[in-house]
């Protein structure tokens, strides 16, 4: 079994589970106490990026140790679009796995990050197939839904999830002398394609993330068919976090139980504040190809 | 298969505790060997099911949401009352009495001190092979992920395989615990092993 195949293992093991952003020694506290079962150490949350504006970075990596020295469970790290530096910085402090991210502002304008290149896993995000199968081409090993980062408005999650499933069931639905046609169309790696012609599925794990504010919003995307959630500014931006936490936890695992999740949506306090998409000045989602 | 066997097969309902983590992997091998898999996630279902396996996940958010979800007791229970258990990975730790770098126990039914991310961070993840007697004449693929080890068994342990130095796969009684992955391959050695156990 080579390193590829162990980095697409630990995406598995974090399957049903809630990646929640974290910006400092305590909120990683409060999200593992709440049962995530990974979180992503940053800087600022994607709300405070898109309010600041500016050039946003990968974050100070002395930060990052600080977290991954405080919590059990596994830490992940953004890098900008294309900064292969960066990601080679977050591998050598032994980071557990780097997002090449699209909240960041992107650091090359034609080429993703050879993620070959690297011994540390990768998650990517993706708006449809093709974008998708071309992450894993270069070798990410976990995929997310780009959603639109830092809005608490889970339209464009949902909006790029059905897209995703939409391709899958074409792909799947198309006879074998399309594939190669498909293949040049999405711009996708064609045995790629046909891997997903003859399973039905992505080749890694996939989990949705951009905008999940509510225990429902989690259940939702699972109920969308993703395989985990991943939650950034709807936590910490919201009234109670840590109870807010345990709730989504809750809620993506019982996904599919309306008493449970009802329960779980009671009290929870003040939900960060959404923004309409249409006002936005920055799609993040756009970022990337 | 023998026509002995074919006679006596008796299908089983295999329980995954199904809150977070390897949790299809299981239900794809235990469907494999034609048992029935049981995804548990209430406590009622500890009623219909022969034996349960606690997957591969994080340790921390599988215990705190059998706390929460009040699942912890009555499973704690079943397994000291005999349901056969296989812990993989983060199952081994919910299922250990002792945990070398944590305060925090969680089912603590089993006699073994385990030793949380013994290898490191992702990038020490890593797979081998090696023949474990008890489970098959052949070489079985073991893999790592983020693993824990066994650093030390009380009486009463049967130590199954070691590494290194570390004790990578035990049994006691009704329990069975690997900090490696066979739900990961398609060998499905291991769970034939746990089945025969039931």
């Amino acid at each position: 079994m080579g390193n590829y195949e162990l980095n697409k293992n630990l995406a598995q093991m974090l399957k049903g589970g809630v990646i929640m952003d974290v910006t400092n020694v305590e909120q990683a506290k409060i999200a593992e106490a709440a049962g995530a079962c990974a979180v992503m150490a940053l800087e600022r949350v994607p709300s405070d990026i898109r309010k600041d504006g500016g050039v946003a970075r990968m974050s100070d990596p002395q930060m990052i140790k600080a977290i991954k020295n405080a919590v059990s469970i596994p830490v992940m790290a953004k890098v900008r679009i294309g900064h292969f530096v960066e990601a080679q910085i977050l591998e050598a402090i032994g980071i557990d796995y780097i997002d090449e991210s699209e909240v960041l502002t992107p650091a090359d304008d034609l080429y993703h990050v050879d993620k070959t290149a690297f011994k540390v896993p990768f998650v990517c995000g993706c708006r449809n197939l093709g974008e998708a199968l071309r992450r894993i081409g270069e070798g990410a090993s976990m995929i997310r839904t780009k959603g639109e980062a830092g809005t608490g408005n889970v339209v464009e999650a949902v909006r790029h999830m059905r897209q995703l499933n939409n391709d899958i069931h074409q792909v799947q639905a198309a006879p074998v002398e399309a594939l190669m046609t498909i293949a040049k169309e999405m711009g996708a790696p064609y045995d790629l394609v046909k891997f997903v012609h003859e399973n039905g599925k992505l080749p890694v794990v996939n989990f949705a993330a951009g905008g999940i504010a509510t225990p429902a919003d989690a259940a939702l995307m699972m109920q969308l068919g993703c395989e985990g959630v991943f939650v950034g500014s709807g936590i910490f931006k919201s009234g109670d976090p840590a109870k807010r936490a345990r709730a989504i936890v809750l809620a993506t695992t019982y996904y599919n139980d309306p008493v449970k999740l009802a329960e779980l949506s009671e009290n929870l306090g003040e939900a960060m504040s959404g923004l309409e998409i249409s006002k936005l000045e920055n799609k993040y989602a756009e970022r990337g190809w | 298969m023998n026509f002995m066997n074919l006679i006596f097969f008796v299908m089983k309902q295999i329980g995954i505790l199904g809150f977070q983590g390897a949790i299809v992997e299981h239900e794809r091998q235990i469907k494999a060997i034609g048992h029935e898999p049981v995804i548990v996630k209430y406590p009622e279902q500890l009623e219909e099911i022969d034996g349960i396996i606690l997957p591969g996940g994080e340790s921390t958010t599988m215990g705190k949401i059998l706390n929460r979800t009040g699942l912890m007791e009555p499973l704690r229970g079943k397994i000291q009352g005999g349901l056969p258990v296989w812990g993989t990975c983060a199952g081994m730790i919910l299922l250990a009495k002792e945990l070398v770098n944590d305060s925090v126990t969680h089912l603590g039914v089993m006699d073994i001190a385990v030793r949380r991310n013994a290898y490191g961070s992702q990038i020490d993840s890593f797979a081998t092979k090696k023949v474990i007697p008890e489970i098959d004449s052949k070489e079985i693929e073991l893999v790592f992920i983020r693993a824990p080890y066994i650093t030390k068994v009380k009486e009463g342990v049967k130590v199954l395989c070691e590494l290194d130095g570390h004790i990578v796969a035990a049994e006691e009684k009704n329990m069975l615990v690997t900090s490696f992955h066979p739900e990961l391959t398609d060998n499905t050695a291991f769970l034939k092993y746990f089945v025969s156990r039931i």
